[in-house]
């Protein structure tokens, strides 16, 4: 499964690890929200780099006093008709301030890249080869956004003002 | 009317390219079924018994007439020549096909019609009052705060793949058309104090098989604060909202689950961390909306023109006149309702030529404007008095001149078992038949207003539970049975109906239906009481005798 991240499909420097498997000594891991929960401090005290799948019917309190010292929060679709991490992210990234990798995983499909990125996603777990490689010509798939969210993109209302301003100012 | 900019148009022809691709990957085999079914629906896209449906928006109900010729031209080019008009100020077309729907949806956006969310598990076209900028007594134009809210929950990237569907309604009349309680968010606009614009926000509304009836979550939203209380109400359904079964997942379970002060101390909660977020209207920003809104240079004209005089002594007219026309707001001006309910007809259809026909008139009579209404009716909102006797004729000529508008014909349906894979019953044949009895219009007219509603199934498309009599679609060892209430309505006052007795075959609905009105003409203390006050004040139960007396 290809991972996209900045733009690109890239190399997964994480390893997933099951619940009950053996740590590696160092490396980046990511484990479940349970196993990190059970001992935060010693996951964290490992040399590598540790991430947290984060299911998306727990609430985010047990995670955020974590938040800034993890490299990865991954959030997840069961399937892409399931969009509760959808909350979780826009939450993570614009209430609690996380400026760490957050990763979608699950049913991840193209059609919702644009949605996601919006969200404050920026690490993709892709089901398809070919999503993957239609990553960056997706995602210019839409030039207008009529809600503000944390992703900075201007919305359309504010374009409309500016507009509107400038074209005053200009008079 | 809403003109369009070029963000807007930018922003449709953006969904029909990505559509135009998702169809391309479903028609090579690289979308399975069951992955791009989600994608269909998030564009209006349903596979029904016999063919895929493809229902387009008409948001809070205004079209121009470039708008309809072009759905004129799309049920002519793209399906068999007609469409069918819903509860939700939506068109459905019935026959269309996977891949002509590409260019379909290219042909709309060049008039600034989309089919964006009108199905699928997100928010669904913002339907509002269809009489919104011209009734009399209006507080303002909804229209401003339907368009807003269009713009905010389109496309929206936290909550396009919620537990269900998700629909709000707009009101800013004392009487409402919007039946804002029958939906998850209802919005009715009123004024504080301070004479501030602001919405009381109802919650939890629907139908389908577990019926409820919106309830208040807080009774003034100012309006520089509306977009942020939906958000914060979306976002605990969306987390909170339960995804398990689908026949619990609407809203209206959470808000029952939770009970409405508790989910009221969640929205509160979300809201109050959102705290003065970007989403706060400012006055610009609803100006900069507000600015896009044209309305018609009206003329001064007289009350009572010559030509209504004049026309007074054809009966037709009168008829049509008492029944069709409604006061407007500014002098010398009607409103027109066009009953979609031909006697023997299937309720909310249109013919590729009315439609093309009714923009002519629209054109001449009405500022280029056509309305839709929830009840499958359309209605020409800026009518010169003086044009209403030639408006008449030509409206007879295309047979849009039904006078049985709120009537016991102006029946409400769902396409039901002739179309539509959910259903357990036909809805169409008794809507037909029931217009056949009652064919007479000035005997319908006698009888005054009673609105029957009719479902093919569970889901309520045709709103039965709140129809003053409602006809459900049941199915009963393999054979078409139908349940029926009275006392069901979706106004200010909205309830639902009571179940009058056991369910009756198909071929026994008419004479129920023909019984229960018989009763209330025998029942009524006078004949301005009407149908549903009726049974208000005596109750379900001398309806039942008679009609299982000698059942």
């Amino acid at each position: 499964m290809p991972l996209v991240k900045q733009g690109r499909i890239t190399t997964d420097l994480f390893v997933h690890v099951a619940d009950g498997a053996e740590l590696p000594g160092d490396g980046a891991v990511l484990v479940t929200a349970e196993r990190f929960l059970a001992d935060p401090e010693a996951l964290l005290r490992r040399a590598g780099k540790t991430g947290v799948i984060w299911p998306n019917n727990r609430n985010l309190d047990d995670l955020v006093p974590w938040l800034d010292r993890l490299a990865s929060v991954a959030l997840v679709f069961p399937t892409f008709r399931d969009g509760r991490a959808y909350s979780q992210a826009r939450l993570l990234r614009e209430r609690h301030g996380y400026d760490g990798e957050l990763r979608a995983t699950g049913q991840i499909l193209r059609d919702q890249f644009v949605f996601m990125t919006r969200a404050g996603f920026d690490a993709f777990e892709v089901k398809k080869d070919a999503d993957a490689d239609a990553f960056a010509e997706t995602m210019k798939r839409y030039s207008v956004f009529y809600q503000p969210t944390g992703d900075g993109r201007v919305t359309a209302l504010n374009r409309r003002m500016q507009l509107r301003y400038s074209e005053s100012a200009g008079q | 009317m809403y003109a369009y900019d070029e963000l807007d148009r930018t922003l449709i022809n953006e969904r029909v390219s990505e559509f135009r691709d998702q169809v391309k990957r479903r028609l090579s085999g690289e979308l399975t079924e069951d992955e791009f079914k989600i994608l269909r629906l998030q564009n209006g896209v349903y596979l029904q018994l016999h063919a895929y449906m493809f229902r387009v928006a008409i948001p809070y109900g205004t079209l121009s007439t470039k708008q309809l010729r072009r759905l004129a031209h799309v049920a002519r080019r793209y399906d068999r020549g007609y469409g069918h008009f819903t509860t939700r100020q939506n068109i459905q077309f019935n026959w269309i096909k996977l891949a002509e729907l590409p260019d379909a949806l290219a042909d709309l956006a060049e008039v600034g019609i989309h089919a964006m969310q009108t199905s699928g598990n997100n928010m669904r076209n913002v339907t509002s009052d269809q009489w919104a900028g011209v009734a009399p007594g209006e507080i303002e134009d909804p229209r401003i705060w339907s368009e807003l809210i269009r713009q905010h929950t389109t496309l929206h990237p936290e909550f396009s793949f919620l537990p269900r569907k998700f629909k709000i309604a707009i009101t800013a009349s004392e009487h409402d058309r919007a039946a804002i309680k029958i939906h998850d968010i209802g919005l009715r606009l009123h004024k504080n104090a301070d004479g501030e614009t602001g919405f009381e926000v109802l919650v939890g509304g629907g139908l389908g098989r577990t019926p409820f009836i919106a309830k208040t979550i807080k009774p003034f939203v100012h309006g520089r604060d509306v977009l942020s209380y939906i958000e914060a109400i979306l976002r605990v359904y969306n987390q909170y909202g339960r995804r398990d079964n689908i026949y619990k997942a609407r809203i209206k379970i959470l808000v029952h689950e939770l009970g409405i002060e508790k989910f009221a101390k969640e929205v509160d909660e979300e809201w109050r961390q959102m705290g003065d977020s970007e989403l706060r209207l400012d006055h610009r920003a609803i100006e900069e909306v507000r600015s896009r809104f044209s309305y018609p240079a009206y003329e001064k004209l007289p009350h009572m023109p010559d030509e209504l005089k004049q026309a007074a002594h054809d009966p037709l007219f009168e008829r049509w006149r008492k029944n069709s026309v409604s006061a407007h707001k500014v002098q010398g001006y009607s409103i027109v309702t066009l009953s979609l309910k031909p006697v023997g007809g299937p309720p909310g259809d249109a013919t590729a030529e009315q439609m093309d026909a009714l923009a002519d008139l629209a054109d001449k009579y009405s500022f280029g404007e056509i309305r839709v209404g929830h009840e499958q009716n359309l209605a020409l909102p800026h009518v010169a008095k003086r044009d209403l006797p030639a408006l008449f004729k030509a409206f007879d000529r295309l047979g849009l001149a039904t006078p049985n508008v709120n009537l016991v014909t102006d029946i409400i349906a769902c396409p039901g078992l002739d179309y539509c894979s959910l259903a357990n019953a036909r809805s169409i044949p008794i809507a037909q038949e029931l217009t056949r009895r009652f064919a007479n219009h000035d005997t319908a007219g006698l009888i005054g207003r009673l609105h029957i509603n009719i479902s093919g199934c569970i889901n309520a498309c045709g709103h039965h539970h709140v129809g003053h009599i409602g006809i459900l679609g049941v199915e009963k060892n393999g054979e078409e049975f139908y349940q029926i209430t009275i006392g069901g309505r979706a106004d200010e006052n909205a309830q639902m109906g009571t179940l009058i007795g056991p369910a009756v075959p198909y071929a026994e609905v008419a004479d129920v239906i023909e019984d229960i009105v018989e009763a209330y003409l025998a029942l009524r203390d006078r004949p301005e009481e009407l149908f549903v006050d009726t049974v208000k004040r005596l109750g379900v139960e001398p309806f039942r005798e008679r009609v299982y007396a000698t059942r």
